[in-house]
């Protein structure tokens, strides 16, 4: 070490524009003014047009009438009904469609990629083409693909498609059943999660039974005899509250029955054939990552083939699969929104459409849907994530 | 001394081989292995065999044997059990072009002339002139394609100086060359002042103030020359961008998105993996925010909300503002792929640098974008087919792109077939397909050639 010689000049400073500290200072004292000048004047301009256009402002709006019809209402909703009423249903629409359509994608997209795998030259081949022709053609022109030439094409409900006499498909969708809930329906309902809590509870104790004795216990078929027979038993106790009317047809429409419009059809169809597309592509990578060497070691330690596939390959194969699948769960949710190019009632449809027409107050209701699709896609990645982490390998 | 008794035989080459059963070569083994190995097998063979059988014929009679190829109007389809092509081959046009003049659809022609012959040589590895290409392609092209497609002449106004005081009063209206003096004197002006004050203060701050001062002024006069391409009246027709339709506005929206979204991605990623703390929240901020809302939310923002947002009397054209929509959603994506790359350079690369005494800005130019761009081509790549596929949703704001004018098209009653539809479906299909499908081949291809030094 060498002490600096008392009295001896002090080494030039270094200048100021070249001391890091200061400088990342200047640039985010810079950025942060810059960005709240912007800000600043957005605002400004935005309460000068607003003025000068007289459009109102706040949030008032959501207690007025709306005073338009929505072609599909999960709940109760009419024309005197406010715009707060048509945000819900709207996003109830949107909800059905993306969680529907979720459950079906995530089941054909598995199919295809498991049969992308297949050592069946054929099947993998037309699994192959299915990838191909679905992810490269744009989602819109298949939405409307379906919504124009297919349904658009179907007969008149004179000349409907029927199956069973109960299930009729025409131009104006699909007309099922309607069931009928007596007294004591609720009962069912309650059967049936006592079921699923069951069998939790079995699984959990099935599981510390194992772990202590060495035991099996068929978690699988009691769980299946205990959610379907448990709802079936009531249901046969109770005096089968639930009955069915069935859809007729009267005049040049059905009268009764529940009926899928065929704008959800149409756009339930379309994103699921495209997100199972990519899906497909995910489990096939998924499952190519696990490597030989486990499915081999598995035999080696005298797992036979299913056991191997449950319990060494599947979990393996999931820890690579969840993420990816998650955006393409969070991409299905705002394909959604495709629904107003061919007016399914959706979030985007009747909020952003409708009411922002009607009431002309863009920054308030543009803000607000994308305010929704955020929290949607937060939630739901928050949730997958939460997901993710339990499957993750927990390392030592 | 004989070994060998005489007369015995004794065999000098080996028999030649047999060849392999008939069932265990060709044809037959292939067919044994990968379709009939089991009853599993066999059922899934004939399921698709039936599938292909029942999808394939009827397609193949539809779009060749029974297709109509000649005709004037919609007489010629009502009978026909096959496509339709006259209807394509009458709204060719209007497919490619929109309603962009007759007359002038030579402009657009040599737009995708130009870019075709640009984009080619970049896109082979093995060509030359890489780096004079890439400046053709994204610097000189964009503009000429602009002044090309609108015609140019924008007829600036004012500048600097013309916001801050009225600077018309000073130089008068007059012109030259079509050029208003007012602008250009304003902009000289400014570009002068402006450097003059980039000088002082570097100066004041112990930096090199003459350098600092050149490259303003460099920006300036870069700046200046595209201003003076799109001011410039070439004496071409101007055409107002609500005429512009078809696969024109379908490539401008896909290829400008992208174009643009490039430079801003990659400062949005380098803002992500920065070490301030306030770039570092806007940037992850932005890139979230616009990945978190669907695209569509986006057009209407940028068409309905961002007006809104700027000063009252500046309103600017409908495709402008939607490219605007498509730049920052693309952005935030791009940030997310080129942040992928940043993440894959090893540090030692950036200790090399440091320890080289190169700065921030040396590092990220010339030792970390250079490969980390290199490895996420496929990504950006991947990330063009997604936007081309998405440019279909300006329709929803009422920009006819290509799918749009293949809606317009349907509601001809001149061409009103049963098969009309379905020959616009078929057709629309093949179009994108091919657009897709071909530029996934191609990130593939990169891919593969990137990954040429890990393969065994």
């Amino acid at each position: 070490m060498v002490d600096r010689v008392v009295g001896a000049p002090r080494p030039a400073s270094v200048s100021l524009v070249n001391n890091p500290r200061i400088r990342s200072l200047a640039v985010q004292i810079i950025l942060v003014l810059a960005i709240g000048y912007v800000g600043w004047s957005f605002v400004e301009n935005a309460r000068a047009n607003l003025a000068a256009r007289g459009i109102a402002t706040g949030f008032g709006f959501f207690d007025q009438t709306a005073g338009f019809g929505i072609t599909q209402t999960l709940i109760p909703y009419s024309e005197t009904s406010t715009y707060g009423r048509a945000f819900l249903v709207g996003l109830l629409n949107t909800l059905l469609v993306a969680g529907v359509g979720v459950v079906f994608a995530t089941v054909l997209g598995f199919a295809i990629g498991i049969a992308r795998l297949s050592s069946n030259f054929l099947l993998s081949r037309l699994a192959g083409a299915y990838v191909e022709l679905m992810r490269n053609l744009p989602l819109l022109l298949q939405i409307f693909f379906w919504y124009i030439a297919v349904l658009g094409a179907l007969p008149g409900p004179r000349q409907s498609v029927s199956l069973f006499n109960a299930f009729f498909l025409n131009n104006r969708g699909v007309i099922m059943p309607e069931p009928i809930f007596a007294d004591g329906a609720g009962t069912v309902g309650i059967a049936f999660i006592a079921g699923i809590l069951l069998t939790l509870a079995i699984r959990f104790w099935a599981r510390r039974r194992q772990m202590n004795t060495g035991q099996q216990f068929p978690v699988g078929l009691t769980g299946a005899i205990l959610i379907l027979g448990l709802p079936l038993a009531v249901f046969a106790a109770t005096g089968a509250p639930v009955s069915f009317t069935l859809p007729e047809l009267r005049g040049f429409n059905f009268v009764g029955g529940v009926r899928i419009i065929p704008e959800f059809a149409a756009l339930l169809v379309a994103l699921v054939t495209y997100t199972a597309a990519f899906i497909a592509e995910i489990v096939r990578a998924g499952v190519l990552a696990v490597s030989r060497g486990q499915t081999e070691a598995a035999y080696s330690l005298g797992l036979r083939p299913r056991p191997t596939l449950r319990l060494v390959v599947v979990p393996q194969a999931l820890r690579v699969i969840i993420p990816p699948l998650t955006s393409q769960y969070l991409n299905l949710t705002k394909n959604s929104s495709l629904a107003a190019g061919i007016g399914y009632p959706d979030f985007f449809y009747v909020f952003a459409g409708t009411t922002l027409n009607q009431t002309g107050q863009a920054i308030e209701i543009i803000a607000i849907t994308m305010g929704v699709y955020l929290t949607i896609s937060l939630v739901t990645s928050a949730f997958m994530n939460w997901y993710n982490s339990r499957q993750a390998l927990v390392e030592r | 001394m004989s070994t060998t008794a005489s007369g015995a035989f004794v065999r000098h080459e080996l028999v030649p081989a047999l060849p392999a059963p008939l069932a265990e070569r060709g044809a037959i083994r292939f067919a044994r292995e990968h379709l009939f190995s089991g009853p599993l097998n066999i059922i899934m063979t004939v399921i698709c065999a039936a599938l292909l059988a029942l999808a394939l014929p009827p397609l193949v009679r539809f779009l060749l044997i029974d297709a109509v190829w000649e005709g004037e109007n919609r007489d010629a389809c009502l009978n026909a059990a096959g496509a339709c092509w006259p209807f394509v081959q009458a709204k060719f046009g209007q497919f490619v072009y929109g309603f962009y003049p007759i007359a002038e659809r030579w402009r657009p022609n040599l737009v995708y002339a130009l870019c075709a012959i640009l984009l080619a040589p970049l896109l082979i590895p093995s060509a030359p002139f890489k780096r004079l290409n890439a400046v053709l392609f994204f610097a000189v092209f964009p503009v000429l394609a602009f002044v090309l497609l609108t015609g140019g002449n924008l007829d600036l106004r004012s500048f600097l100086l013309g916001r801050l005081l009225n600077w018309e009063s000073v130089t008068g209206i007059s012109r030259f060359a079509d050029l208003r003096l007012g602008f250009w004197s304003d902009y000289a002006i400014s570009a002068l002042i402006l450097s003059g004050i980039v000088a002082l203060v570097t100066g004041l701050i112990g930096a090199t103030a003459r350098a600092a001062a050149y490259a303003t002024l460099t920006g300036f006069v870069l700046l200046g020359i595209v201003l003076l391409c799109v001011d410039l009246d070439v004496g071409l027709q101007p055409v107002e961008t609500r005429l512009w339709g078809g696969l024109l506005v379908t490539l401008v929206v896909a290829i400008t998105g992208i174009v643009a979204s490039l430079p801003l991605g990659i400062l949005l990623a380098l803002g992500r993996r920065s070490s301030m703390p306030m770039v570092r929240f806007f940037c992850v901020i932005f890139i979230e925010f616009w990945r978190g809302v669907p695209l569509i939310t986006v057009l209407f923002f940028a068409t309905y909300m961002l007006p809104l947002f700027l000063p009252t009397g500046l309103s600017f054209d409908g495709l402008l503002r939607v490219l605007v929509g498509v730049t920052l959603f693309a952005a935030a994506y791009m940030a997310e792929v080129v942040r992928g790359g940043l993440q894959a350079i090893p540090k030692g690369q950036y200790e090399g640098a440091m320890a080289l005494g190169l700065g921030y800005w040396q590092t990220t130019g010339l030792i970390i974008l250079p490969q980390a761009l290199t490895l996420v081509i496929p990504g950006i790549v991947n990330n063009f087919i997604g936007l081309f596929k998405d440019t279909t949703l300006v329709l929803i704001v009422a920009i006819f792109d290509f799918l749009g004018q293949l809606r317009a098209a349907f509601t001809d009653p001149n061409w009103a077939s049963p098969v009309t539809l379905y020959t616009g479906f078929a057709f629309a299909g093949m179009v994108y397909f091919v657009f897709c499908y071909g530029m996934s081949r191609y990130s593939l291809f990169l891919e593969r050639r990137a990954s040429a030094g890990q393969r065994r």
